[in-house]
């Protein structure tokens, strides 16, 4: 296959010294088995994730998405626009619909736009990167290149909100994704079957302003992977991975439980099944590690 | 009561409905809830929401503006997006939940000392800084949120999360001396301006 090229949109928390900057480690790494070119748009901006609307009203966050949109036309044109966080690529998309179906505030976003040099056509495809293995690849072609399947990891497909809802994936409920359990079965791991809380909330951004009633939530999650034999649990959204990993001290000491279950990225799985380190797959990032992984890699 | 809520209140009089659909974004899709209560039983925060979703339709279409626009409900939305795709009639709940925080806001009768209002200030001031977010000062500002001695509290009991995502890259405390940002700050910060002054024209007054 010849190489594919996207317009890369990372984000703020897969930058470097960010909350995500492991997923971006592991994201590199499975794009470079599967020769795919992830062009980054210069310098893009942060999209508000869906929680700056107390002080950003509906035109100026529009304008955010719009700005990093017409970058990607002027520098990488033509190409896909492809993000990795659940949150850029619902706000990028959620824009692109907005201004779709309102002339109005397309002229006024174009309006807002010119005081930076720029101009939107609101042309191109904006997807999430799920998408394009799905889509552009297929489970099929995603297999070929496993040199060294998950054999004998259990792993909870956790999909969470924004992946989700309210796009979601193409030919895929938003009740019951499978897509996610589909990765895990062609990484060669098994997938709990009928994980309840698959696309339940984990309190996305309120886990910092509302820690108690998200870690609520969070436990839920755990314990329901937990109940599935799961050995860990995998996602495709940065909030989820740092809610659900990084508060299970907390939880713990709350709720007398004894969680201490990993949670990585589709991406790391996908990395580690390629045959790559445990450096490359990003498995350094893990604050719980993920020793199976790290066991298979290490081989 | 800040000038341009006073006059909202006299323009509009007893049609608070009216309005959310000229200033709220996505207002005008309030007068299409049916009352079915599917999006407050699939809210994940709903049962700590005064009013949820649904009962905030029926209150705007009942006049009940102050109880609305005062409520700490909406600011309880994680943005999960369930009650949009399960809304029978389509209704962009999210987004009229947010809409209806941020116009709270521009009237200046928000509930100040909800969390998460605080926090989606500190994150859209974080941003719009410097065009990308700052981790690790957004978190600072955030445990430090409700003065100093309640910060220091907070922080401690963060310590050995932090510690955690320093050890594994996924924070670092150099940030706290700059950190990321366009660098096309200047562009960035009058589209900013640009648009703010656009939303405030447009805002009925």
């Amino acid at each position: 296959m010849a190489t594919k090229e996207y317009s890369f949109y990372p984000g703020c928390s897969s930058q470097e010294g960010a909350s995500s900057s492991n997923y971006l480690k592991s994201v590199q790494t499975m794009c470079d088995v599967l020769d795919i070119k992830l062009n980054t748009i210069p310098d893009w901006n942060c999209c508000s994730a869906s929680i700056g609307y107390c002080g950003g009203g509906e035109l100026p966050r529009l304008a955010l998405s719009a700005r990093n949109i017409a970058l990607s036309e002027q520098h990488n044109a033509g190409q896909d626009i492809v993000a990795t966080c659940a949150a850029c690529w619902l706000a990028t998309k959620e824009t692109q619909e907005r201004l779709e179906t309102d002339p109005d505030l397309m002229a006024e976003t174009n309006q807002a736009l010119s005081e930076a040099g720029l101009t939107l056509k609101n042309e191109n495809k904006i997807r999430h990167m799920v998408e394009v293995l799905i889509e552009d690849f297929g489970y099929d072609e995603l297999g070929k290149h496993v040199t060294k399947p998950l054999e004998g990891v259990k792993i909870a497909g956790y999909v969470g909100c924004q992946t989700n809802r309210p796009f979601g994936i193409e030919g895929e409920s938003f009740e019951n994704p499978k897509y996610l359990d589909k990765f895990i079965e062609t990484m060669g791991a098994e997938p709990v079957e009928n994980y309840d809380k698959k696309v339940s909330c984990c309190g996305g951004a309120l886990a910092f302003s509302e820690p108690e009633k998200s870690q609520a939530l969070i436990k839920d999650i755990i314990e329901a992977a937990y109940d599935g034999g799961a050995d860990m649990i995998v996602t495709p959204c940065p909030v989820c991975q740092m809610n659900v990993e990084v508060y299970q001290d907390k939880i713990n000491a709350t709720y007398g439980t004894k969680f201490n279950i990993p949670v990585t990225y589709y991406s790391t799985l996908m990395s580690v099944a390629y045959g790559k380190s445990g450096k490359e797959a990003g498995l350094d990032g893990q604050i719980i590690p993920a020793k199976k992984l790290e066991e298979i890699a290490g081989k | 009561m800040s000038d341009m809520n006073t006059g909202m209140v006299e323009k509009y009089r007893n049609n608070f409905l009216k309005e959310v659909e000229a200033n709220v974004e996505e207002g005008e899709w309030v007068k299409m809830c049916m009352q079915c209560g599917v999006c407050s039983g699939s809210c994940p925060l709903g049962p700590h929401w005064d009013h949820p979703p649904q009962e905030l339709f029926m209150m705007i279409r009942a006049g009940k503006r102050d109880e609305v626009l005062e409520s700490t409900s909406m600011w309880m939305c994680t943005s999960c997006y369930n009650c949009i795709v399960r809304c029978p009639r389509e209704l962009p709940i999210t987004h009229i939940m947010h809409g209806l925080a941020h116009y709270a806001t521009r009237l200046g009768i928000e509930p100040k000392n909800q969390p998460t209002r605080k926090f989606s200030q500190l994150f859209w001031d974080n941003l719009a800084k410097n065009g990308r977010v700052n981790e690790l000062k957004l978190g600072i500002s955030l445990y430090f949120m409700n003065g100093f001695v309640e910060g220091i509290k907070t922080a401690l009991g963060m310590a050995g999360i932090g510690m955690g995502m320093v050890k594994t890259k996924r924070m670092n405390p150099m940030e706290i001396l700059g950190g990321h940002t366009v660098k096309d700050k200047k562009g960035f910060q009058a589209m900013i301006k640009k648009a703010q002054e656009l939303e405030a024209a447009r805002v009925d007054n």
